[in-house]
């Protein structure tokens, strides 16, 4: 068996598109995902349980159910009901890339918040003895003490997070979105070439993946120098 | 060492029984089970349809075990090109682009494609009256194919599913505006079902030759010429003694044969 790749050429432009629509995909829910999961992070390290258990009950819902499943349940599920489609929310609803972008953001925000709730627990008690002693208010030490250090903490486990998402939003594919795997499924159906195709995803993947942790590498070089153990 | 040489041996062994066990090997027959009446799950889950049926028909006849195994539509031909299965019998049409992959046999049944949209809608040239409009079809069909190649040209959104039950689920709740599929598809997956109401075929029936094909017809291997002889003999018996008839009048009440 021969392959050929002169398909994947021809097709390249489509592929290249794929790649805008997988990495919008990817930044739009990663911000939005991340932006609601900082209040989760500190509802889940507060003591109260007014505060603490709803939001251990949606991380726990989150990260207990697969995220195609979640997916399905947003794009076909909630389409269901007249109600919904004869709400004002309709016009966002039946776009894929709403859903998408929607059921990605939500399911990131429940891994995130656990990542940096678990950061803020394992603060240097140093740190907090610190804060005290200078006389900051609890506010104070969350915005300019804890907050900054755990997210700076949270750095490597989040670059995981990151990269897991990316390769989620192939996903994106199964409603309808031409992102790179669905510019693949397509080619591969339109010209039985399953592994050409397939292989050239995965290639586009893997060159995002790489550049991607190339950002986060950079990133800990400059937030998390402080941890790095010191040349003499 | 040792015991890795009893592993090869295991291993050699487990190949060896399998190549001896090819012989009465099950006939595996690809299919997808969500286009119906052709092919579906019964609420028990049992494979259904006239595909189903008339491949069951077809083994008889050949004397055959078979053994139906699912498989998404778009990775039919590549599930029968690395032999994981042996011959796909799942309404597939006859095109030039299918036959540089596949072999078929002669067809066993023949549908035009139509257009279902909102009842009331006016279609005279859907390259006109669908500019700009969203247009659902299978992956990977012949559907698929011609929206691609003349619907998408004339600025016509194509947008591509997995299989037709996840297209007529969009058109109901109005994500898209059409959808392009084989007319009996149409009319007993959707039309006849509570949520096909309100809707009707519209605009020309297409019949293309060159997408459209020459009718649905088993797929095989390349070159596995033995295999299309013994279906296209199996074909022409079931037609002959009215096994066919009897299947057919089962679904339709039209001639799905054609002409």
């Amino acid at each position: 068996m021969i392959l050929d790749f002169s398909v994947i050429w021809e097709n390249l432009p489509q592929f290249l598109h794929g790649v805008r629509v997988t990495l919008q995909l990817l930044l739009i829910s990663l911000a939005v995902g991340f932006v609601w999961s900082v209040p989760l992070a500190l509802m889940r390290v507060s003591g109260s349980p007014w505060l603490n258990l709803p939001a251990w009950f949606y991380t726990y819902v989150i990260r207990g159910t697969p995220m195609l499943v979640q997916l399905f349940l947003i794009y076909y599920g909630v389409a269901q009901f007249e109600a919904v489609r004869a709400s004002l929310f309709w016009p966002w609803l039946s776009d894929a890339t709403f859903c998408a972008c929607l059921a990605f953001a939500i399911n990131t925000s429940g891994y995130t918040a656990e990542i940096i709730a678990g950061c803020l627990k394992t603060t240097p008690p140093g740190e907090i003895e610190a804060a005290r002693a200078a006389g900051m208010s609890r506010l104070q030490m969350y915005r300019r003490i804890l907050l900054p250090s755990a997210l700076r903490r949270a750095l490597p486990q989040y670059s995981n997070e990151v990269v897991m998402m990316l390769h989620a939003t192939s996903m994106a594919s199964l409603v309808t979105l031409a992102d790179i795997t669905g510019v693949a499924r397509t080619i591969s159906a339109q010209y039985f070439l399953p592994f050409e195709a397939y292989l050239t995803a995965g290639a586009f993947y893997l060159v995002l993946t790489f550049l991607l942790l190339q950002l986060f590498k950079a990133a800990e070089r400059r937030w998390l120098a402080h941890l790095r153990p010191q040349r003499r | 060492m040792k015991k890795l040489f009893s592993l090869f041996g295991a291993i050699l062994f487990v190949l060896a029984s399998d190549a001896a066990m090819a012989e009465d090997k099950p006939l595996r027959i690809g299919i997808e089970a969500s286009y119906p009446p052709f092919a579906y799950k019964t609420p028990d889950g049992k494979l259904a349809g006239f595909d189903y049926d008339i491949g069951n028909a077809l083994c008889e006849e050949m004397k055959v075990k078979c053994r139906w195994i699912e498989q998404e539509f778009d990775g039919l031909i590549p599930a029968l090109k690395v032999r994981k299965i042996d011959a796909v019998i799942s309404s597939m049409s006859i095109t030039d682009e299918r036959k540089k992959s596949v072999d078929f046999s002669k067809k066993y049944y023949y549908t035009p494609g139509r257009l279902v949209m909102k009842a009331g809608s006016e279609v005279k040239d859907p390259l006109v009256d669908l500019k700009g409009k969203k247009v659902g079809v299978q992956r990977a069909t012949i559907f698929d194919r011609y929206a691609t190649d003349v619907f998408a040209p004339a600025g016509i959104q194509v947008v591509r599913y997995a299989s037709q039950e996840e297209v007529f689920l969009d058109l109901a709740v109005g994500r898209i505006d059409a959808s392009l599929a084989d007319a009996v598809s149409i009319q007993f997956g959707f039309l006849q079902t509570e949520a096909g109401k309100g809707f009707a075929t519209v605009g020309p029936a297409f019949t293309d030759r060159k997408y459209f094909g020459e009718g649905i017809g088993v797929a095989v291997r390349k070159g596995d010429t033995v295999l299309v002889e013994k279906f296209n003999a199996a074909i022409d018996a079931i037609r002959a003694n009215g096994k066919y008839q009897e299947i057919a009048k089962k679904y339709f009440d039209f001639d799905i044969y054609g002409e």
